[in-house]
């Protein structure tokens, strides 16, 4: 199989920007990438767009060039940046292109997402009654795993703090500010048992990634990441899923399950080989759930794990070394890349004050989102 | 008594001393809410607590259609019941303070006003009780 080579990788700061264009924040993280690869727009023959708010992302491309390549816009949900990372590694694969780019941005509005229940097939009484939220499925995901597991309140509390102290020291991060675990369990619960600083926020922002045939990669940079996997999989029958109104009773594993499996099978590497990963961090809760669901710690393994600073820059398995979703909110387009982004920083050693000692070589990147998909990648020096 | 009507028809049996909830059946496999063109199935009434939480700010509105505001907004507890060897239901509940629910607790179905209409209508939907704070009320 064809190797895939990440050759330059560019963001936008996650955050707020007023009237700046959704397109633009977008175009300037693709420059970002291209400036880093050494290259530009000419060179790239295919590239993978995915936006949320933005209905023709492939507009961007007014910005970078009108070159006849093909464009795609993606969206799926959460799981939108490691999908268009998956489609551009795809192309690559299959003989499309030499040199394809993934392209992710947003800019949301402030407060929890609001839709039509429509949009997913739900009838209309399920956004009358005030069902129709993503934010807690989350609370009630969480509070159900605490009391089968035995996690507690302060682990949570712990997970958000850790985020939050990685955010003050990533120049780039939208919360800069430490908060304590006293002062996260003492905040507003927003749906028990989660409180205000155990969730990320919808923002805005942009990320991007130029990609390559393997062989080639060396043109660009002396310091290439791999593409060893990159999984998408979508629920199956039984998960229990945001927005869903029933569930069976006889359960199946959520996709992140599926997806860790498949990428770890496809990479040939395992979660014990991992150095640093960047998991789904909605909220804090997400985060401690997703330890287990990729593998890296058996369920209730996280309250020893949290209390021993496993998941902390120099513990065992560094988790969201930027500050994750938690400390750069949630642009849904760009929010995969900018894990792809952060994990190729350290594998290259450039992470700054937040880079993992010991010259990490294997890093993983997961998401996990509405109406239950998610997409992991496992790349290595 | 105040005029009401139901937030959807075909939800659950209403007007009715014992209301249930309304599923549907295909290939073995049940759904709530029902889907058009299946086998209806009423679903049983009682059940136990699987796992909740609590909505603490007001849902966006649209879709959510309370007549609250942000700052008259009343949270409420929601989550899962489990109707065994049926399904997971997801519900709004009766009690709103998560110190006073607890997994495994028995909880039966009731219908409630969500909201009230202008005109004084009261909306009505389904949601779940504790079986005590029943009996005790």
């Amino acid at each position: 199989m064809t190797d895939v080579a990440i050759v330059g990788v560019g963001l936008h700061p996650f955050g707020r920007y007023g009237d700046k264009l959704c397109l633009q924040m977008g175009a300037e993280a693709a420059q970002a990438a291209l400036a880093d690869a050494g290259t530009e727009w000419s060179r790239v023959q295919s590239a993978y767009v995915g936006s949320y708010e933005v209905s023709n992302p492939d507009a961007v491309v007014s910005w970078l060039g009108l070159t006849g390549i093909p464009v795609r816009g993606v969206f799926n949900g959460c799981a939108t940046g490691g999908t268009s990372l998956q489609m551009a590694a795809q192309a690559i694969r299959h003989g499309e292109a030499d040199v394809a780019m993934a392209i992710g941005f947003d800019k949301h509005p402030r407060g929890a997402f609001a839709a039509d229940p429509s949009v997913i097939g739900l009838p209309a009484w399920y956004g009358r009654t005030g069902m129709f939220l993503t934010t807690h499925f989350f609370g009630t995901k969480i509070q159900r795993y605490m009391h089968e597991h035995g996690v507690s309140a302060e682990t949570l509390a712990r997970v958000a703090a850790k985020n939050l102290a990685n955010g003050s020291i990533t120049p780039h991060a939208w919360r800069q500010k430490q908060v304590s675990v006293e002062e996260i369990l003492a905040s507003e619960v927003v749906n028990y048992p989660l409180t205000r600083y155990m969730y990320c926020g919808p923002d805005e922002g942009a990320a991007a990634l130029v990609l390559c045939r393997g062989d080639i990669a060396r043109e660009f940079t002396s310091t290439p990441v791999f593409v060893r996997a990159a999984e998408l999989r979508s629920r199956r029958y039984g998960a229990f899923e945001v927005t869903s109104p029933s569930i069976p009773v006889d359960s199946a594993p959520s996709p992140t399950v599926d997806a860790s499996r498949a990428a770890y099978e496809v990479a040939g590497i395992g979660p014990d080989d991992v150095q640093v990963a960047q998991l789904q961090d909605t909220d804090a809760g997400s985060e401690l759930i997703h330890l287990a669901e990729n593998g890296f710690c058996a369920d209730g393994e996280q309250e020893k794990w949290i209390a021993d600073g496993a998941t902390e820059i120099g513990g065992r398995l560094p988790v969201n070394t930027d500050g994750g979703l938690i400390a750069n909110g949630e642009p849904i387009g760009a929010s995969g890349l900018r894990q792809v982004y952060e994990i190729v920083h350290q594998l290259q050693g450039r992470a700054g004050d937040r880079q993992v000692p010991g010259n990490p070589r294997v890093g993983y990147t997961h998401l996990y989102g509405a109406p239950g998909a998610s997409a992991v990648s496992i790349l290595s020096r | 008594m105040p005029q009401q009507e139901v937030v959807s028809e075909g939800l659950f049996t209403w007007p009715s001393e014992e209301p249930s909830l309304i599923a549907s059946r295909r290939d073995g496999e049940l759904s709530f809410p029902a889907r058009p063109g299946d086998e209806t199935v009423l679903l049983s009434r009682r059940g136990t607590l699987w796992g909740f939480t609590t909505q603490q700010f007001r849902p966006p509105s649209p879709p959510y259609d309370g007549n609250d505001t942000p700052e008259a907004f009343e949270p409420y507890a929601l989550g899962y019941v489990e109707l065994p060897g049926e399904l997971l239901v997801q519900a709004r509940f009766t009690e709103s303070d998560p110190t006073r629910l607890r997994i495994g607790q028995e909880m039966e179905l009731c219908i409630v006003p969500y909201t009230i209409r202008p005109d004084g209508t009261e909306v009505l939907t389904y949601a779940f009780a504790p079986v005590d704070e029943k009996a005790a009320s």
